[in-house]
């Protein structure tokens, strides 16, 4: 399986590398660092100490007890992402690509963010690292995510709101890339997800690898024997990629994504792009796409910004035609359901995008038994989804 | 057609022996409209374009700045489909200027790379020029091109190293586009200085005439591009003129290009 990405960032007939002519003097300059970087010593030893005393790795593994009793009693144990500081899995790829900008000599980082949590954690290394920093986010997210707009602002960066288009996650990654063209040669994208051309694909799945090599070790000390089942949810794919990577070559440990369904895939009002997308070809990288039959990208919808997207990260699409992970879809309610459950069970508010896992653990408990056990990427806190939950469940501000 | 046939080479042949370089002007397909999308080509076209490059507009153009952008916009909100643009490919390719097409490589894809080359060629389509598919991606699309007869144009970057230009230009027919500098599409102040040292690194290594595009917007910019250029590129410009006269955006058009024309004559 991984043999066959090595071939130019190819994830069998997906991925790949669709982007300007002038961008690819800096991808190449990119996926080089990147290789030297991971046979490095020292740079690994900076991420792993940086990771230990910055990020607060190895995040905890939650025996989720009372929420199990939703999940028709199965074991339901929580990579808790949230706890990682800026509250996200995010900052795991920021930090690795913050190295690498280092190591490239460039001083200034743009990126695009969806529900803020890649925006708030570039602008947060920025900030250690002394790097400008400029973020690009739709004007419709800037509204739904207003809390984190102010945090990257006190951070120092600069929020661009981007009027384009849907106005969410995908007019911010056209913006940025645009930026790129422009700036590329002081400048580093840091992409926020594991789709893009190559090598964000690669490189955002190898800095996020360390949540399932974590995982995988905690639930063997815990229970002496591998998860049945290993869930996440799907905006592009980084956090989903970066559990499931360590449980690729554990064939009896079944990978389910949960993708977004808004009001429900048969609406069009979604954003399950493997369920209900064709293969294209978007934002660089071969893959699944919304998109009509004049290849026009559709626009998606979501209650969850984080996931309001109408791609996919390559590896998913070619993990999807393997038949080695499963894509399900979470409709925006769903998702609400398990939002509260978690918070009024656990004490633990999860982010929306999230939830959507957590829904995707109630049915699938259901249908494995209480003898099952279930390892669920907590991939955020939902502190920045208090407005959009208030809203939701009618609780006045 | 054989491609050393084309219009477009018979173009750059003449334009040679005049001591000029080419003008080739774009507009979006269906901006404002379909209908009024090919009067205004048709304006572009008596006013001096010697090459027409009709873009598909695409929801997700990453290559182009704010005034391509909102053109696009307008084309999609008023229904442009690759249908009605083969409908103009006809009418614009029917006057007799080579005509060209740019499109972002999703449209063809999900079209099929086959049936798009041989819908559009059959219509008068004399070439694509893809700014989104690098050469590594592009050998299912240069088998189809050339088995079709299309000319294959692909975009070279002052950031395009030396082995890379052989590898790009050796697989440019027609013309090879130069993007004059790093960036979007717009009117910019200065192209000429990165420019000509780009076109006089690939005349080192190839015999295909070179088009100048990005940012080329008034009649002083087309003369100095056209002192080392067999081609000057024109997009922004012309979109602009149209944003900005709604009442009559044929005859901005014709006067933005016979300005133009004039400037590729000033060598
Ligand atoms: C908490 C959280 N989870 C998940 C996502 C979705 O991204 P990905 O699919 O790349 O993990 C986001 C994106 O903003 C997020 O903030």
């Amino acid at each position: 399986m991984l043999a066959e990405e090595d071939i130019a960032g190819k994830f069998g007939q997906f991925g790949g590398r669709f982007v300007p002519e002038a961008l690819i003097g800096a991808l190449d300059e990119l996926e080089r660092t990147h290789n030297e970087a991971m046979s490095d010593p020292v740079f690994l030893a900076e991420l792993a100490h940086l990771n230990a005393t910055y990020v607060g790795r190895p995040s905890i593994l939650t025996d989720a007890k009372n929420f199990s009793k939703h999940c028709g009693g199965a074991q339901i144990l929580l990579k808790r992402e949230d706890l990682n500081h800026t509250g996200s899995h995010k900052i795991n790829n920021v930090i690795g690509q913050a190295l690498l900008t280092k190591r490239m000599g460039k001083k200034r980082v743009i990126a695009e963010t969806g529900a803020g949590q890649h925006g708030v954690a570039t602008a947060t290394a920025a900030a250690l690292m002394g790097f400008e920093c400029v973020v690009y986010m739709g004007e419709e997210d800037v509204r739904r995510q207003s809390l984190n707009v102010a945090r990257m602002k006190l951070l120092g960066a600069q929020v661009v709101p981007v009027t384009s288009g849907s106005r969410t996650l995908k007019d911010a990654i056209n913006e940025a890339m645009r930026d790129w063209v422009t700036n590329v040669a002081d400048t580093h994208y840091l992409l926020g997800t594991v789709a893009g051309p190559h090598p964000f694909p690669t490189i955002v799945r190898d800095f996020h690898s360390v949540i399932g090599n974590e995982a995988r070790e905690q639930v063997l000390a815990l229970n002496g024997k591998l998860p049945d089942a290993v869930l996440a949810c799907i905006g592009g794919g980084s956090n989903a990629i970066g559990i499931f990577n360590r449980f690729i070559g554990d064939a009896g440990v079944r990978l389910i994504g949960l993708e977004a369904g808004g009001d429900g895939i048969e609406t069009g009002r979604h954003a399950s792009t493997i369920s209900g997308g064709t293969v294209g070809v978007l934002h660089g990288t071969r893959t699944y796409v919304l998109q009509d039959e004049n290849g026009q990208t559709v626009e998606s919808h979501s209650i969850s910004a984080g996931l309001d997207y109408p791609g996919v990260g390559p590896e998913h699409a070619y993990l999807h035609d393997l038949g080695r992970a499963e894509y399900r879809s979470v409709t925006d309610a769903q998702a609400m359901e398990a939002f509260a459950l978690l918070s009024r069970e656990e004490g633990i508010i999860p982010a929306i995008e999230t939830a959507h896992a957590l829904y995707g653990a109630m049915v699938l408990g259901k249908e494995l038994g209480k003898d099952a056990t279930i390892l669920i990427n907590l991939s955020g806190r939902g502190d920045k989804d208090v407005q959009t939950a208030a809203a939701w469940f009618g609780i006045e501000l | 057609m054989i491609a050393s046939q084309s219009k477009l080479s018979k173009l750059f042949i003449k334009c040679k022996s005049e001591n000029r370089a080419a003008l080739i002007g774009y507009l979006p397909a269906g901006f404002p409209n379909q209908s009024d999308s090919i009067k205004i080509i048709k304006a572009m076209i008596e006013g001096g374009v010697d090459a027409v490059e009709i873009g598909f507009p695409y929801s997700d153009p990453v290559m182009d700045g704010p005034v391509i952008q909102e053109a696009a916009e307008v084309a999609r909100k008023n229904g442009i489909t690759m249908a009605k643009t083969l409908d103009i490919v006809k009418e614009i390719s029917a006057t007799g200027v080579p005509t060209l097409l740019m499109t972002y490589w999703n449209p063809i894809e999900r079209y099929g790379p086959e049936k798009f080359a041989h819908d559009f060629s059959v219509e008068g389509m004399e070439g694509v020029i893809t700014p989104d598919l690098p050469i590594e991606e592009a050998g299912v699309w240069l088998a189809t091109a050339k088995e079709n007869s299309i000319h294959s144009i692909f975009v070279i970057a002052p950031s395009t190293g030396d082995g890379r230009l052989k590898d790009v230009t050796s697989n440019c027919s027609g013309f090879i586009y130069a993007a004059s500098s790093m960036g979007v599409t717009g009117t910019q102040t200065s192209v000429a200085n990165t420019a000509s040292a780009l076109v006089e690194r690939v005349r080192k290594i190839s015999g295909t005439p070179v088009a100048v595009g990005l940012g080329v917007s008034n009649r002083v910019q087309a003369s100095e591009v056209a002192k080392f250029a067999d081609g000057v590129i024109v997009g922004s410009a012309f979109v602009k003129a149209v944003l900005q006269n709604p009442s009559d955006p044929a005859t901005a058009v014709r006067k933005v290009a016979e300005e133009l024309s004039l400037g590729v004559r000033e060598r």
